[in-house]
């Protein structure tokens, strides 16, 4: 009987990732320390995204701060609607139009790295290639049948799917590893809006486990203090 | 001075008595072991959860238009909001961690048994009021999961027959889980149900000082006592278990403050993915589990191919736990001096739960049902076989003094 429970128990790990299928997701490896990777990031995403896409839990204010771009550089650089810098980052066009031209309001994306994971964010930034089928005339590796346009396309290229299921890219202002870098630099801010306290945390979290420590070992001495006359 | 002042309110109310009574002379016994850390543990886990939910109170807006965004607001806009809210939503898995680890304690040194069945009922009463609290609290944040695992569940009270549908739609307060539901749900997580818990908590401590406190041996210490009537094998609470339950509260927060610094979604355990998009009443998520801490009962419930059939057994899987004291007919307490069939049944009945708290987490598939329906019974299986061996029990001879 115990020997059938054991291998009942060992056995269910394989069964459960058997019944559940995942579409092959690249490794993003993004930085959060590398604040120039987190800044090109935002200019990508502000100047490709955010037309239609809003991060709207963040302000313009607390990202800049956090990533160290001047109070200036954001307005000028990376704010494109006539929000002040201490508000929350909507997007340019209203959810009206965007669910009328679209079909669907294009989701927030504050969040989208902590729903998603920041490898299937990379992947399916990655993922585009061409497929007249589809309205815009694109599809997606990890998104099928995607309902919004290749907007990095002039960046990439025109990705074209082969006949055995790889992509070739022709075209496009830069060549493959800046394509991923760019990619990378968008996931490393859509990660770091997705919790911008991240990094912070750590850093505290290392202090709090180094006074508990500490706490544990006095706390230890005194218990055993007390109950040496025990026994 | 203060011994005037002390004076002064002992006349006027019993503070010292009750102090000596409840910890500076209340005798426990001297081999508690590991076990007998997470009832403290449990209290500071309410307090944490008590303390830092009246601090998310404050920036938390309980309408469908605003709960999602001001979570959002807490986390990054409120000063040391993101800890408040991770202290929450960590504790309430500790909260769960900590309580089932004490109940497996009760379980298997036998402290529900006689004179213990009402502490033991008070402890029901607590875990059960905790289950309600964490659903309703897990509403709140408002998010995917938040708002498809409330449907889930309350749809369930659908299955009950000829008032189900009327059910459902007074515990809704809507015909879908709506701004409604929120409300209602809020007023009832911070009010009403924490209000219920503290008084229970409050029974469940009187309940044990009264008995006093089983320990691994199983024991009476009341039994053997001294010329001045203070047990031989006791000791007084305060010093000597408030230095080591401090001890046990500095393990606990290394492994708690691991998890909230370091791995606050607890592997998508405490906080699940989809719930960090806003509750979408027109997008089914692919897969809708309930927090860990449910999978045991909701595997259950899924086993069953009726529907009713799965909430009767689902409801049964809890409501058994309740007859414990009186399923067990054995005079012995702990495992300890019990038989091996008795060692054998806690030792599957420990692995049910755990597989069926696995199998409650992934999606059904028609082998995995077959396995749930395997280890409901075997869940069940453990409470019948109590009673039927506990009665004839061979068992072995109990010290006359505690063992260390």
């Amino acid at each position: 009987m115990k020997k059938l429970l054991i291998a009942l128990v060992t056995l269910l790990p394989t069964l459960a990732m058997a019944a559940t299928e995942q579409v092959h997701l690249e490794s993003a490896n993004i930085d959060l320390h590398d604040k120039a990777s987190l800044e090109r990031g935002v200019d990508l995403f502000q100047h490709y995204c955010s037309g239609c896409h809003s991060t709207q839990y963040q302000r313009y204010e607390r990202v800049a701060t956090d990533i160290g771009i001047s109070a200036d550089d954001m307005r000028n650089k990376y704010m494109f609607t006539d929000a002040k810098i201490g508000e929350l980052m909507q997007s340019a066009i209203p959810a009206k139009d965007a669910a009328k031209w679209f079909g669907a309001t294009p989701p927030d994306l504050t969040l989208v790295a902590r729903v998603r994971g920041e490898d299937w964010v990379y992947s399916y930034l990655k993922g585009f290639y061409k497929d007249p089928s589809r309205p815009f005339g694109v599809n997606n590796t990890v998104f099928p049948s995607v309902g919004m346009p290749h907007v990095l396309e002039e960046l990439q290229g025109t990705p074209v799917k082969q006949e055995d299921g790889s992509i070739v890219v022709t075209g496009g202002k830069l060549n493959a590893e800046e394509y991923d870098q760019a990619v990378r630099d968008i996931t490393g801010f859509l990660v770091y809006s997705a919790e911008p306290v991240k990094l912070e945390r750590e850093a505290l979290g290392w202090w709090v486990l180094g006074f508990l420590f500490i706490f544990f070992i006095v706390a230890y001495l005194l218990k055993k203090e007390y109950w040496k006359d025990v026994h | 001075m203060v011994k005037n002042l002390i004076n002064w309110i002992d006349a006027r109310i019993p503070m010292t008595a009750t102090y000596n009574r409840h910890v500076g002379q209340y005798a426990t016994p001297t081999n508690f072991n590991f076990w007998y850390f997470f009832g403290s543990l449990a209290m500071l886990v309410l307090v944490n959860q008590l303390l830092t939910g009246i601090w998310l109170t404050m920036n938390y807006v309980p309408t469908a238009e605003g709960a999602f965004a001001s979570v959002e607001y807490i986390m990054r806009d409120v000063e040391y909001g993101w800890l408040l809210r991770y202290m929450h939503s960590t504790g309430a898995s500790a909260f769960f961690v900590v309580i089932y680890l004490h109940m497996f304690r009760g379980l298997i040194y036998g402290s529900y048994q006689k004179p213990r069945e009402l502490l033991w009922l008070f402890g029901m009463l607590i875990f059960l009021v905790l289950m309600a609290e964490a659903f309703m609290g897990y509403l709140l944040p408002w998010g995917q999961m938040s708002y498809w695992g409330a449907q889930v569940i309350i749809s369930l009270f659908g299955a009950i027959p000829v008032i189900g549908d009327d059910l459902t739609l007074w515990i809704r307060g809507d015909f879908v889980i709506s701004g409604a539901t929120l409300n209602r749900f809020f007023a009832l997580h911070v009010i009403a149900l924490p209000l219920v818990l503290v008084v229970l908590v409050f029974l469940h401590l009187i309940a044990l000082h009264e008995v006093g406190s089983n320990n691994p041996d199983g024991i009476e210490i009341k039994k053997n006592k001294d010329e001045n009537g203070w047990p031989v094998d006791g000791i007084p609470f305060h010093p000597y278990y408030t230095v080591k339950d401090i001890m046990g509260v500095a393990g606990f927060l290394i492994v708690f403050c691991y998890v909230l610094f370091f791995m606050p979604e607890g592997g998508g355990y405490f906080l699940e993915k989809p719930n960090f998009e806003a509750a979408n009443s027109m997008k089914t998520p692919v897969h809708i589990a309930p927090v860990w801490y449910f999978t045991p009962f909701y595997a259950i419930l899924r086993a069953v191919p009726d529907k009713l059939g799965g909430v009767v057994m689902m409801g049964l899987s809890i409501a058994v736990l309740f007859v414990l004291p009186w399923l067990d007919r054995c005079k012995v307490k702990s495992v300890r001096y019990r038989s091996t069939l008795h060692k054998l049944n806690i030792a599957q009945f420990a692995i049910s739960f755990i597989v069926l708290g696995y199998l409650g987490v992934v999606p059904a598939t028609p082998t995995l049902t077959i396995v749930a329906q395997i280890f409901t019974v075997t869940y069940f299986g453990f409470f019948l076989a109590l009673w039927l061996y506990s009665k004839n029990e061979k068992t072995k001879p109990v010290p006359a003094r505690l063992t260390h």
